[in-house]
């Protein structure tokens, strides 16, 4: 575990990744390193609580890009919840909502995904 | 009177755009801007500092300029690099990135037009300067 995984943990068979601090190309490395292991594995749903990351950059959500184009190849899906407001916007003006999901809470975003 | 500006020098070191946003949101603060306004001028500065950083090929050190205005703050951020045509960067779809051996990155320029209220780019071989204007919401 590094500095920016909090934890991660399991429900109904969703990977849940919980997140710290800045999302940069570290950052962003850092969870896909966990869930291409977990895709090697069999597992293909994916939930990130970034109630810990404030501040984001191109960089590191252009990794959670990468993260959904893997997801597609195996009919997974990603989704994430607590997000900040300016997270969520960025994650819209850059179309992430198209090809993932936004929730607001753990309880939503794991029985929605 | 004289109109108050905020001058930053940043090294090109790692996550230094993040001492950016600490001072964005000081002078936000100051100007009473909403959280939503302060968010959006430190995503944005934060996608200037990155380009910067990256893009301009030089070691010398960007700087930050915040203009404190009556009606709109303005961020200047200035590097003496090798500059860029703007014309030739291409607004990106996430569409057309998803399933393509496209590269997943080049969102700065889009965040940062639509996050902020008016954005200048201003470039030679010399240095670019990024000028992004926040009016203030009444």
């Amino acid at each position: 575990m590094n500095g920016f995984i909090k934890s991660t943990k399991e429900i109904n068979q969703i990977v849940i990744i919980e997140t710290d601090g800045y999302l940069n190309n570290d950052g962003g490395l850092a969870i896909s390193t966990i869930c291409y292991e977990k895709i090697d594995m069999g597992q293909t749903k994916f939930l990130i609580n970034m109630a810990g990351t404030k501040v984001v950059n191109s960089i590191g959500v252009s990794i959670l890009i990468e993260i959904i184009e893997k997801l597609q190849e195996v009919d997974g899906k990603i989704g994430y919840y607590n997000l900040a407001p300016i997270v969520s916007k960025t994650f819209n003006i850059m179309g992430l909502t198209k090809y993932s999901s936004v929730f607001e809470t753990e309880d939503e975003a794991v029985n929605g995904l | 009177m004289k109109k108050p500006v905020v001058e930053l020098k940043l090294p090109i070191l790692p996550n230094m755009e993040l001492i950016a946003t600490q001072t964005a949101e000081v002078v936000a603060r100051h100007m009473d801007l909403s959280e939503e306004q302060s968010g959006e001028i430190s995503m944005a500065l934060i996608e200037a500092c990155i380009n910067a950083f990256e893009h301009s090929k030089t070691e010398n050190n960007v700087f930050i300029h915040f203009l404190i205005e009556e009606d709109s703050l303005i961020v200047k951020v200035i590097d003496q690099g090798i500059g860029f045509d703007k014309t030739k960067v291409e607004i990106p779809k996430i569409e057309n990135k998803i399933g393509k051996n496209e590269r997943k990155r080049g969102w700065g320029l889009q965040l940062i037009q639509e996050l902020m209220d008016s954005v200048e780019f201003e470039s030679n071989g010399e240095g670019t300067t990024v000028t992004m204007k926040k009016n203030i919401k009444n």
